[in-house]
């Protein structure tokens, strides 16, 4: 407790850097994989190339979430070009964890919307730019709400093991306290990485009620089915 | 690309398959730790699943276990376990397991959970005691999302059973590891691509296994529910 106490500031400093890796993530994740998986569920019920490419988009993103967070966040410099040590290859990492996840949370979501209030969109003239915007989307946005929660929980958590490499993050918490044996300090990594979990999740609710004030947010995850495959956080 | 090239070459140099620190022993060690992590968790959340899933109480306990051990950073928990009982491979263990419940958990209730209450209704009429309802019923209509559960924290434990070696238990991690303390990149990214390729062989292998033991019936049955025919009853059965 007296570490905890006497470091106060160091603790508020890593949880910026938390936030600077974890947050960018997951914006990104959320905006990348609405086209993508939009381009999944669009030929899902198609024939030829097109089924073969929504088929593919979502057997690559389960295999992109099979893969190990720490040998990605090496993987990466090597691909990309980036230094070991740099922040940018944990946030390159896990957008395409979150990716990996919101593709097929993506779309689920927009296949939960009743074909008939498409069609019904349709004849009252909307084009088809617009009926996604103005009635897809918004239809789609209670699933896609429990899709980006899960991603936001397991982003801010992998987010730690960045720390194995020196990557400033709540991870460094854990490595320095090991080091030096403290257990305050690894507890306080612990505990900040919860809270920051917790407090994201809540935003995210309390953006879902703001978006869409016509359907209790809450109602939302209870409506999925707890679904055992690919919520996990892998390290 | 070169230094892809190097971690390749460094991967098949046949210097470094033989001895303790080889890639053979490492691999074996990488195994054993992932299967014992997981058959001391499936232990104590399949038997829980199922009666969770059976009787429908402690329901709201599940929820919380499975959601809130997802937040617990795992390197933490290797962390603070190393501290109290030291290096080795007794605190990995225990970290993978916590890691491994939540999946196994949910895998186990939820596979009951989704059976037609009219199904385990006539089950119970037609005479069967509840210890058959279980076991005949209830067990093997739920298989699909049980194995789908041990699918998903199999992978979670072998991804994460790398950072065994962060306090020295051993595992594919060791390269990676002792490549960070050397400043040896080559060795750092073979130990990597080596992780990756076993991640990639068991979720391959699961998702085979995962169709093959689909009861007929059940896909059968799931197909006619789904609107938009064959490709996403597969994804909801996944």
């Amino acid at each position: 407790m007296n570490w905890v106490l006497n470091n106060l500031p160091l603790i508020g400093e890593r949880t910026l850097d938390h936030l600077g890796i974890a947050v960018p993530a997951i914006i990104l994740s959320f905006v990348l994989s609405v086209p993508i998986g939009w381009v999944a569920n669009r030929y899902s019920a198609s024939n030829g190339a097109l089924l073969w490419l929504s088929g593919s988009l979502l057997a690559l993103s389960g295999l992109l979430y099979a893969i190990p967070s720490l040998p990605l966040f090496l993987a990466l410099p090597a691909v990309i070009g980036t230094g070991l040590r740099d922040p940018i290859n944990v946030v390159i990492g896990l957008t395409l964890y979150g990716i990996a996840l919101m593709v097929r949370a993506t779309a689920d979501a927009l296949a939960s919307v009743d074909p008939h209030v498409e069609q019904a969109a349709t004849a009252m003239g909307f084009s088809g730019w617009s009926r996604f915007w103005k009635v897809e989307l918004p239809l789609a946005g209670p699933v896609l709400l429990a899709g980006i929660r899960v991603v936001s929980v397991s982003t801010v958590s992998l987010t730690t093991v960045g720390a194995v490499l020196g990557i400033k993050s709540l991870g460094l918490l854990f490595t320095d306290g090991l080091q030096r044996n403290i257990p305050g300090e690894i507890y306080a990594g612990i505990v900040m990485t919860i809270l920051i979990a917790i407090v994201l999740d809540a935003l995210l609710v309390l953006c879902g009620r703001l978006l869409m004030p016509w359907r209790h947010a809450a109602a939302a995850p209870k409506a999925q089915a707890p679904a055992p495959t690919k919520l996990g956080v892998n390290a | 690309m070169n230094l892809i090239i190097d971690a390749i070459a460094w991967i098949l140099d046949p210097a470094h398959y033989g001895g303790p620190n080889g890639i053979g022993a490492r691999l074996f060690e990488h195994l054993w730790i992932s299967v014992l992590s997981l058959l001391i968790a499936g232990a104590i959340a399949i038997p829980a699943g199922f009666f969770i899933g059976h009787t429908g109480r402690g329901k709201a306990a599940a929820v919380l276990v499975s959601g809130g051990v997802r937040a617990l950073p795992t390197l933490g928990l290797i962390s603070i376990l190393g501290l109290s009982i030291g290096i080795g491979v007794q605190a990995p263990i225990i970290a993978f397991v916590v890691l491994a419940i939540p999946s196994l958990l949910a895998g186990a209730y939820a596979g009951f959970e989704a059976i037609d209450r009219r199904i385990v209704d006539s089950a119970r009429s037609v005479g069967m005691t509840e210890w058959q309802i279980v076991g005949r019923v209830e067990v093997p209509l739920g298989l699909p999302l049980l194995i789908g559960g041990i699918r998903s924290a199999t992978l979670q434990v072998i991804a994460t059973a790398t950072l065994a070696a962060y306090i020295s238990g051993g595992g594919l991690g060791s390269f990676i590891f002792l490549g960070l303390r050397t400043n040896d990149y080559t060795q750092m990214l073979a130990g990597s691509i080596l992780v990756i390729a076993l991640a990639i062989a068991f979720e391959g292998s699961f998702s085979a296994l995962q169709r093959l033991v689909v009861p007929a019936g059940v896909r059968a049955g799931q197909r006619t529910n789904v609107r938009s025919g064959s490709s996403r009853s597969v994804a909801a059965a996944e």
